[in-house]
């Protein structure tokens, strides 16, 4: 009996570290193919800018909400990381947050003001999703850093904040490619060419650059028998990236495969996530504090697994209902 | 300044602006629901008409909640890391079921409320409906459990200084809770009575008025009218049980500086802290003493009982009093429009009773911040009332770094809140032709028009 409780609470952090990453697996999917899509922007048309964003109309709110989620879980799960993270990430945190408050209220803003006011909107939705997806590959560089105030890791951060919003671009294309026709469709798959360069570089860097910059993530991944069976997590993910170069070549993904790209896009995300989160892992702040050092006390963490338990496969339920609600090719939107 | 007043003073900007919003969602939630329900019955347009106006504003609102709200998540962790050190044990769980239970249900199915209603039966969108209502109001249960448990905490132990939870039924209904969320949820209401009735009234002022027009209105103010008795009803019994449980709040809120017999009910008064009098004080004679005792001699605890433990005075008292005298104001002007609206269609009210209620549009907002501030400054110098002080919990960040974001969430909430209300009034004068926008072209085509079932 002892064993067994003893097994549960030392097992209670890993279950909500995996569900926090999960959470923010999904929010940097969801969220990045939007604000990928507000990066987009300006190289439309305005009629194009009218239906790009239709395509993520009835999805934003809902796709924010995973960032709450995530952040959620560091407070409730892991509430003295919490304090350490955004006590360090203080201003790029208000950095990103005034990006996506901008960015939300033009998406509103923009089609209930007045008509002159339209373009000023759009350039504070670009603004926005530019301001906020930058704060967040910085944040994400510092955050594999462990925080540390080193030049070399400011300047690893300064390219993360780069990489991710092409990353993002690569989604909202692929997106794009997903939810729109003809002429639009040509162009998404356009920018996704020239957005998979920079997601792929940058992908490439990080790999590179994450080894050099902690001796903890190199000794993870550069120790033997874990080397091999890591292996296809490094290899599928370039297998995926020539995949996608080559569907985006073709008017292919234009016809009956239009679904192909933001899979594949969506999939080297994913293992991008996955491969740093083997990194990370049992850390909660890099080389400085365990997820059982920061975990919160078992009885609360109990009580909320219940929570867990019972509304996130309903959340997936009627995240699904609601996509399939809003599914095949992006239409006009209006009210009612 | 200091990083600690700062700090205070941004948590109180971002507090004040996301309270707007939630302010707004969850009254008007469920008034959307009435229209479209209505609509549904009746087969009478002008619901639907009124439904997809105020779908509008809804939606508006509910996207400023959103980032408001987001900002808020974090603003936990960047101005008080050392609140969840402390308290995460018990504030995290309740967190955590509001992002569970409400926002990920009331944002999943506003998409398919604002846009969806061609798409699904007429059924589901009604139920969509619903289950955005119903969503705010589970996100007000939560985040006022919390709340509450902060003001009057129970069924905790503290253990090297943590705390950690001993029954969950005690934090959650702890002794403040269930009229302090009765009251939130009434206080919605009545913004949102007093919004669709300022809109609606400065809508006919400015003949923009449509069939719709004036049922919101009429439906708006006898509500508000219903509302407004149970409000202060609701209000007297919040007041007797934080007299119970947190009596230096009430004194300063009635500015009692020693404790007496046959308190006054002060009106007016400029409270002196240094002093510890009140100046050109005005008030009823044992007013106080008979709301707070339900006796005209009965004694009445003062602030020299909670030496360092009590909160300023001067703004409670203020905020009390801004508070409780909108509420006068609203019980009036409800009251004397459902009066006159026996005999006079809405359109052929008098204007300047008209002018009065398109003036008291926010009206709502104001009693709703007023209010806030009574208990959330009330509370001070604790953060969790007589267990944890706030110096305690406060961010290790340079005051300049609060400063500088200080000014930034000032300068994008001032913006933000004035294009709210011109958007507003923008909607509200918009000539009917326009009234199913895209959100695509602006500029309808005549199909968008149609009415879809």
């Amino acid at each position: 009996m002892t064993f067994d409780h003893v097994t549960l609470d030392h097992f209670l952090p890993v279950i909500f570290m995996s569900l926090m990453g999960f959470a923010m697996l999904v929010y940097v999917i969801l969220d990045g193919y939007d604000l990928g899509v507000g990066l987009l922007l300006p190289r439309a048309s305005d009629d194009e800018k009218d239906m790009m964003i239709s395509s993520i109309g009835p999805f934003w709110d809902a796709n924010e909400t995973w960032l709450v989620l995530g952040v959620g879980i560091l407070l409730i799960a892991f509430p003295k990381a919490y304090g350490v993270v955004l006590t360090a990430l203080y201003l790029p945190v208000t950095a990103m947050l005034c990006g996506l408050i901008l960015r939300g209220v033009a998406f509103e803003f923009r089609v209930k003001g007045k008509a002159h006011h339209k373009q000023l909107w759009n350039h504070a939705f670009f603004g926005g999703s530019l301001l906020a997806s930058m704060a967040q590959g910085w944040m994400l560089g510092r955050y594999i850093t462990g925080l540390a105030p080193d030049t070399a890791f400011l300047v690893f951060a300064a390219l993360v904040a780069l990489a991710l919003p092409a990353a993002y671009v690569l989604l909202g294309a692929s997106w794009l490619i997903l939810k729109t026709e003809g002429a639009l469709q040509i162009k998404a798959l356009h920018w996704a060419r020239m957005a998979w360069p920079a997601v792929a570089v940058g992908m490439l860097l990080i790999s590179l650059a994450t080894p050099w910059v902690s001796v903890t993530v190199r000794e993870r991944w550069f120790t033997l028998p874990a080397f091999f069976v890591l292996l296809p997590i490094p290899l599928s993910t370039v297998a995926a990236l020539f995949e996608l170069a080559f569907c985006l070549r073709g008017e292919r993904s234009a016809s009956h495969a239009s679904h192909i790209p933001i899979m594949l896009s969506a999939y080297i995300m994913m293992m991008g996530f996955f491969g740093l989160a083997y990194s990370i892992y049992p850390f909660v702040v890099m080389d400085r504090i365990t997820l059982w050092q920061a975990a919160a006390a078992p009885a609360s963490l109990k009580f909320i697994l219940v929570g867990v338990a019972v509304t996130v496969p309903m959340i997936g339920a009627y995240t699904i209902f609601a996509y399939r609600t809003f599914s095949g090719k992006a239409t006009k939107l209006h009210y009612g | 300044m200091d990083a600690l007043v700062l700090s205070r003073l941004q948590f109180a900007a971002n507090m004040t602006f996301h309270i707007l919003f939630p302010a707004i969602t969850i009254g008007l939630g469920w008034a959307l629901l009435l229209f479209r329900w209505r609509w549904l019955k009746t087969k009478d347009s002008a619901w639907l008409t009124a439904y997809r106006f105020w779908t509008q504003v809804f939606a508006i609102s509910f996207g400023l909640g959103v980032v408001s709200g987001l900002t808020m998540s974090f603003q936990f962790g960047t101005n008080w890391p050392g609140f969840m050190e402390r308290v995460g044990n018990i504030a995290g769980p309740l967190l955590g079921y509001e992002v569970l239970t409400a926002f990920f249900l009331e944002a999943s199915f506003l998409g398919v409320m604002l846009f969806g209603q061609s798409r699904v039966s007429e059924r589901v969108h009604l139920a969509a409906t619903f289950l955005v209502a119903i969503g705010t109001t589970i996100s007000a249960f939560w985040i006022l459990a919390l709340n509450s448990w902060m003001q009057t905490p129970q069924g905790y132990e503290i253990i090297n200084g943590e705390f950690y939870a001993r029954s969950w039924l005690q934090i959650i209904f702890n002794p403040s809770f269930p009229f302090r969320l009765v009251h939130m949820l009434l206080a919605s209401s009545l913004t949102v009575c007093f919004l669709l009735a300022g809109v609606s009234a400065w809508q006919i002022l400015r003949r923009r008025a449509n069939a719709s027009t004036g049922r919101v209105f009429r439906t708006a103010v006898t509500a508000a009218a219903i509302i407004i008795p149970i409000q202060i009803f609701v209000g007297d019994l919040h007041g007797l049980n934080t007299l119970e449980y947190q009596p230096q709040k009430i004194a300063a809120i009635e500015g009692i500086w020693h404790t007496e017999h046959d308190v006054p009910l002060l009106l007016f008064a400029m409270p002196n802290e240094r002093a510890q009098t009140n100046k050109y004080a005005f008030g009823i004679p044992d007013g106080s003493s008979l709301i707070l005792t339900h006796s005209l001699h009965g004694e009445v605890r003062g602030l020299d009982q909670f030496p360092n433990a009590h909160p300023p005075v001067a703004p409670l008292f203020w905020a009390f009093r801004i508070m409780v005298g909108t509420a006068m104001l609203m019980l009036a002007a409800s009251w004397l429009a459902v009066w006159l609206l026996r005999k006079l269609a809405p359109e052929d009210l008098p204007r300047p009773l008209l002018r009065l209620f398109a003036a008291m549009s926010f009206a709502g907002w104001l009693a709703t911040v007023a209010g806030w501030y009574v208990t959330e400054v009330g509370r001070q110098p604790f953060i969790v009332y007589g267990l944890l002080r706030i110096s305690e919990i406060q961010a290790r960040v340079p005051a300049s770094h609060v400063a500088v974001t200080l000014v930034a969430y000032l300068a994008i909430y001032l913006f933000l809140i004035l294009a709210y209300i011109g958007v507003i009034r923008y909607l509200a004068e918009k000539p009917a032709a326009d009234e199913a926008p895209l959100i695509g072209a602006v500029g309808a085509d005549g199909s968008t028009l149609e009415v879809r079932t």
